[in-house]
């Protein structure tokens, strides 16, 4: 140790044997696999033998997890609001498409491909949302956004305008496994992909690159002065999570073989925000939690109301924000006290 | 003299108010130095000038003779320059042992590291232990930092800055706010800093100043009115006219 040994002479060397000790048990503690981890993956796991039928909706709320876990890369841990984060999903789907049609149409290459250039717009534009106040940030997003779709549209020669880009299917994974009609194999596979990439994300949370980003939420001023570059640990967090987002939306594409310009539409920025306030951020697991509420809410809404159900999404957001996305966040760690033993560490 | 920090004829405006004024200040190497001064005569603004978190309209920082003027405070923190806050500037929902984790981390170039567990850097927790012990954090390391007792708050600023191993700290009213039963725990450890830190304290407490500094500058308006050894400028009639007189 290379601490000059001062105070710690009064406390005894017994006594900071045992400091030193609880120090390590906390700080293994903050990583263990909590228990609603491993429910939450073999519940998915399970949903492929048990629920069949429903492959079309469990891999719309795959796709909308992996996208919403990316946004809670920046938002929960970064502190970066986004109203422009679907950018990075629909470059992603159009280049997946792009990719399958003029390249090969095996979909982990076209998967890669589209991370890397959602990567590359993340990595290029995170530059602007380096500075200023929230709203800076919400208007830079959506705007970049908005000038995606808005090029999508232009660019008919190569991502077919209006009507979309289609006249490519997808082959076999790795050549090997091909997409069922049922969409069981590909639901296993965007199940594979939202499992990496959420290990991945979980790996980072519990770096010390992880506990820098969520005290740059917290107090980007003082991180830097326990000398956190914080424009570095920005740029990265974003760029990762681009390709993230890029990835989701190369599934996207994957599933219905066909890149709608919808896919860089705002609504899709503003449902994953969506999805983090029903599920809660900064824990990982918002965004999987969020996207079944989500989808499964969305469901069932259109199916009582077909016409009306906006309506009641709009008054769930309103109530979720009025009780408090701090209280939303709680209940898993509350969920943990109430099992002793199995609650990690602050969140 | 070897100044290990210093500026020169460093000014800072605010629209057509002159928040620093023409202040060129050494600090030398080891000094216990105060930095005291009214009400609104600058000293908040001169250290965040010194630390980065403002830039400067004009003039030099420069730290063991190395410009430092426009580098970026995460910069200046590596090169053994921090500080603590006058309010309390903390990571509300961290735990002192993830704080202090946080800034050895840091300080040891590991907080790049996107693939490692915090926990497997052993000896790092291990030092955080101690350190912790040593600020008198030990007992409530695992507690939400915004649920600790303000005193304790006050400690952890100090020990966060220390995490870092400075050659010069900055101490902005370290005991700003603390109940005077927490008070004493404060003040024995900034006097036990070590002697090898510079330790600049802005403080309007006198008997902390008098008591804890060689070397005093008084600054008034912006601009250092004057500037001595504390038997000096206990002394000068210039500084009780001006500042002390007012409280005597």
């Amino acid at each position: 140790m290379s601490l000059p040994v001062q105070e710690s002479v009064q406390t005894g060397a017994e006594e900071q044997h045992v400091d030193q000790s609880r120090a390590h048990r906390l700080m293994q503690r903050r990583t263990t696999v909590r228990s609603f981890e491993i429910l939450i993956w073999l519940g998915a796991l399970a949903t492929v033998y048990l629920l069949p039928s429903k492959m079309l909706i469990l891999t719309e709320i795959a796709i909308l997890a992996l996208f919403a876990v990316s946004l809670d890369l920046v938002l929960g841990f970064a502190g970066i609001v986004s109203l422009g984060h679907a950018a990075f999903f629909g470059l992603g789907a159009y280049t997946a498409g792009l990719f399958a049609r003029y390249v090969t149409a095996e979909p982990v290459a076209g998967l890669l491909v589209a991370g890397a250039a959602a990567g590359l717009l993340g990595y290029a534009t995170s530059f602007l949302i380096l500075r200023g106040s929230d709203l800076t940030r919400l208007m830079t997003t959506l705007g970049i956004a908005l000038m995606m779709a808005e090029a999508a549209n232009q660019m008919a020669w190569l991502t077919g305008g209006a009507d979309g880009l289609s006249g490519f299917s997808i082959d076999p994974i790795f050549g090997l496994v091909p997409f069922d009609l049922w969409g069981r194999n590909g639901f296993i596979y965007y199940l594979v992909v939202l499992f990496l990439s959420t290990l991945v994300a979980r790996r980072l949370a519990f770096s010390p690159f992880g506990l820098s980003l969520k005290a740059i939420k917290s107090n980007p001023v003082r991180a830097a002065l326990v000398g956190v570059p914080v424009r570095r640990r920005l740029i990265t967090t974003y760029t990762v999570a681009a390709v993230m987002a890029g990835f989701a939306g190369a599934l996207l594409t994957h599933t219905t073989s066909f890149v709608s310009p919808d896919v860089l539409a705002f609504h899709r920025s503003a449902d994953v925000l969506l999805v983090l306030a029903i599920g809660g951020t900064g824990y990982l697991y918002g965004g999987i939690f969020g996207a079944i509420g989500f989808t499964l809410l969305k469901d069932a809404l259109s199916v009582v109301t077909p016409q009306y159900w906006m309506f009641w999404i709009g008054l769930l957001l309103v109530i979720l924000v009025l009780v408090g996305r701090a209280r939303l966040t709680r209940w898993v760690d509350d969920l943990g006290e109430r099992l002793p033993g199995l609650r990690g560490t602050n969140r | 003299m070897t100044a290990v920090l210093e500026t020169r004829d460093l000014k800072r405006r605010f629209g057509a108010f002159v928040a620093t004024n023409d202040v060129s200040l050494k600090i030398e190497r080891g000094a216990r130095h105060a930095l005291i001064g009214p009400n609104g005569a600058g000293k908040t603004t001169l250290v965040n000038i010194l630390t980065g978190v403002l830039p400067p309209t004009s003039g030099q920082v420069l730290l063991d003779g190395e410009e430092i003027t426009n580098l970026p405070s995460h910069t200046r923190v590596k090169k053994g320059l921090t500080r603590t806050f006058q309010i309390n500037q903390l990571f509300a929902d961290y735990t002192p042992l993830e704080a202090v984790m946080l800034a050895i981390l840091e300080r040891e170039g590991l907080g790049s590291r996107l693939w490692a567990v915090v926990g497997s850097y052993r000896k790092t927790v291990d030092e955080a232990a101690a350190l912790l012990a040593r600020f008198g954090l030990a007992s409530v390391m695992a507690d939400r930092t915004n649920r600790l007792p303000y005193g304790k708050q006050r400690l952890l600023e100090i020990a966060l800055a220390f995490a870092s191993k400075p050659r010069v700290l900055l101490l902005d009213e370290p005991a700003a706010g603390v109940p005077e039963d927490e008070r004493h725990e404060v003040l024995s450890i900034v006097s036990d800093l070590p002697a090898d830190v510079t330790v600049v304290l802005i403080e309007h407490d006198m008997d902390l100043v008098f008591s804890f500094a060689n070397r005093i500058s008084v600054l008034v308006a912006g601009a250092i009115f004057a500037e001595g050894t504390a038997a000096e400028i206990a002394a000068s009639p210039d500084v009780k006219a001006v500042y002390l007189g007012e409280s005597a």
